[in-house]
């Protein structure tokens, strides 16, 4: 895989299904198992969020020399996704079905219009505009968690 | 590069959308009020002016209303750039929209040219200003995703349907004969298989996979769908009119082929879409889904009915109604209500959301619509859908439990929609 688009969207996926078995758990209530899988959720997530705010959205505002671009609306929804996940982490904590199934079911569709938005627009401008460079970014947002 | 032109602060004022799907509804009640006031009649036959009242007052007035609504609030997230003037232009459709289906429906049952010929107006210039916002979005796309490509293949079919229903409208109203007896079949079938169902199939192909994580639509079928259909329409649409020719059986072969290949695609994608929701990881029970399964085994059933129309020994009286009931009641409304029930409480909470800035907490998408709430939607809607098939089998006993629960349906679609938006109301004030 040397493009963001694959990368970056792979990781969607795996972000996806790491949400789903924990939405599960939390359904039918067993709670020690979907603390576990919602942490594993969480941690994915904020990594995820991670690379994109500390290596590839800064490199892009840079080369393109946009401020205030399309990376300024995606960290404001990183912003909403969090407070929801810090939302979700309260209610599994106090295993408050109700309360975790709403928040989970509100971040799902926030963050699938994010991912649609970044899946078709930005990472392909992320790899028109990195062109061979691609790849060792894609090394650079790996490096910190390895 | 592709930056020029991209908006990523792209959604629409609230009232956009929700002009929309807080109407729509009330157009389901309207139609509920006229099937308890011509009762078995409705079911005779479709082309009673009543019958045709009744079924623009969905098709337009409760289907084009979301599907228009839906439109304004999906383009900018697909396609990256927002309709120009958004509020101008929806409050334009939607206001030509409303009186115009009004007027045809009044026209209709009260047999009045003018109101027709008002009508006409009214729905060609809104629909044409839609129609022109939504296409000079669509054609400036560079690499359109398939959704893309299926949504602006749709938009054209319902400018196909526009000028046919146009025409049909003008010769009732002003009596001149139409040009071809095929006008008559070939509007129905470009505002369902064109504009309605390549609608449907692209926002499926985002819609299905996301919200479930079920596995993508495998890519011949996206690549392909759209691009078949509506060049299946348009070799229908010619066949259709040279066989109104007497003698001309190359040209009903032909047709009949059409017919074929629609139905097939119609059912493969009704198949694929059961299939990927079966392989869903999200295994909660899921009102949106549920709607979806049923809206795709109407589909399904739609299409194979439609097949049996053509073998003479399959044909019935009252078949016409049935897949009347089936296609519209049965899935395109089916397929509206699970979308209403997940997108208005969060396009409110989002809406909330970024008006109340840090800190602040907003109610959640199942504080603002209980599961309750949407579980009573979709069972009064079976129910619904039901007695409809029974009117259209045997209109004499189930009409009126029709109109009744069809009503009841639409009340509590409503009653949802404005629980939603008085939530809403109320903390955006605060």
């Amino acid at each position: 895989m040397n493009s963001i688009s694959d990368f970056m969207t792979n990781n969607h996926r795996e972000c996806d299904n790491l949400f789903a078995v924990a939405e599960e758990s939390v359904g039918n209530g067993k709670w020690p198992k979907a603390q576990t899988e919602f942490d594993a959720f969480r941690g994915e997530m904020e990594r995820h969020l991670g690379m994109e705010e500390e290596v590839f959205f800064p490199a892009f505002d840079a080369k393109t020399g946009m401020q205030g671009g399309p990376t300024h609306v995606m960290r404001l929804e990183h912003d909403q996704m969090r407070k929801l996940i810090a939302e979700m982490a309260n209610t599994v904590a106090a295993k408050d079905a109700d309360g975790y199934l709403g928040a989970a079911e509100t971040l799902m569709v926030l963050m699938q219009q994010h991912n649609m938005k970044e899946e078709q627009m930005l990472y392909r401008m992320m790899d028109q505009t990195f062109g061979s460079e691609a790849g060792t970014m894609i090394e650079r947002a790996h490096a910190p968690t390895n | 590069m592709q930056q020029d032109g991209l908006d990523f602060k792209q959604a629409p004022p609230i009232t956009v959308p929700f002009r929309f799907f807080l109407t729509a509804p009330l157009f389901g009640v309207l139609a509920a009020l006229a099937m308890l006031w011509y009762g078995p009649d409705l079911f005779v036959s479709r082309w009673s002016p009543a019958t045709l009242a009744v079924v623009h007052l969905l098709t337009l007035g409760s289907m084009t209303m979301v599907m228009a609504g839906a439109m304004t609030q999906m383009l900018p997230v697909l396609a990256g750039a927002p309709v120009a003037r958004p509020r101008t232009v929806a409050a334009i459709v939607h206001s030509t929209l409303v009186m115009g289906t009004l007027m045809m429906a009044g026209g209709f049952l009260f047999a009045q040219p003018l109101l027709l010929k008002t009508a006409l107006w009214l729905l060609g210039s809104g629909l044409s200003i839609f129609l022109a916002a939504t296409l000079s979005i669509i054609t400036r796309t560079r690499n359109p995703t398939p959704t893309v490509f299926a949504v602006g293949l749709s938009a054209a079919a319902l400018a196909v349907t526009l000028v046919l229903g146009l025409t049909l409208l003008a010769s009732r109203a002003w009596g001149f004969a139409l040009p071809s007896a095929a006008l008559r079949d070939l509007h129905p079938a470009w505002a369902l298989m064109g504009w309605t169902g390549l609608l449907v199939a692209g926002v499926a192909y985002q819609v299905v996979p996301m919200f479930q994580i079920t596995p993508h639509y495998p890519h011949w079928l996206t690549r392909a769908f759209a691009g078949v259909i509506f060049a299946v329409l348009a070799l229908l649409s010619l066949a259709q009119w040279q066989a109104q020719g007497a003698g001309q059986p190359s040209w009903e072969w032909l047709a009949l082929v059409c017919i074929f290949v629609l139905a097939a695609a119609y059912i493969l994608l009704a198949g694929v879409t059961i299939d990927l929701q079966r392989k869903r990881r999200r295994r909660l029970p899921d009102v949106t889904v549920e709607f979806w399964r049923y809206g795709m085994a109407c589909l399904g059933l739609s299409a194979l009915l439609l097949v049996s129309q053509t073998v003479a020994p399959l044909r019935f009286a009252q078949s016409d109604l049935l897949l009347g009931v089936l296609v519209i009641v049965g899935a395109a409304m089916s397929f509206i209500s699970g979308m209403l029930c997940k997108i208005v409480p969060f396009l409110a909470w989002f809406h909330l959301q970024s008006k109340a800035g840090v800190g602040k907490s907003v109610p959640n998408v199942r504080a603002m619509l209980p599961e309750k709430l949407q579980r009573l939607q979709l069972r009064s809607h079976l129910a619904a859908l039901a007695a409809c098939v029974g009117a259209a089998l045997a209109p004499s006993l189930f009409a009126y439990p029709a109109a009744l629960l069809f009503g009841a349906a639409s009340v509590s679609v409503l009653w949802n929609m404005m629980s939603v938006a008085k939530v809403y109301r109320r903390l955006a004030a605060a």
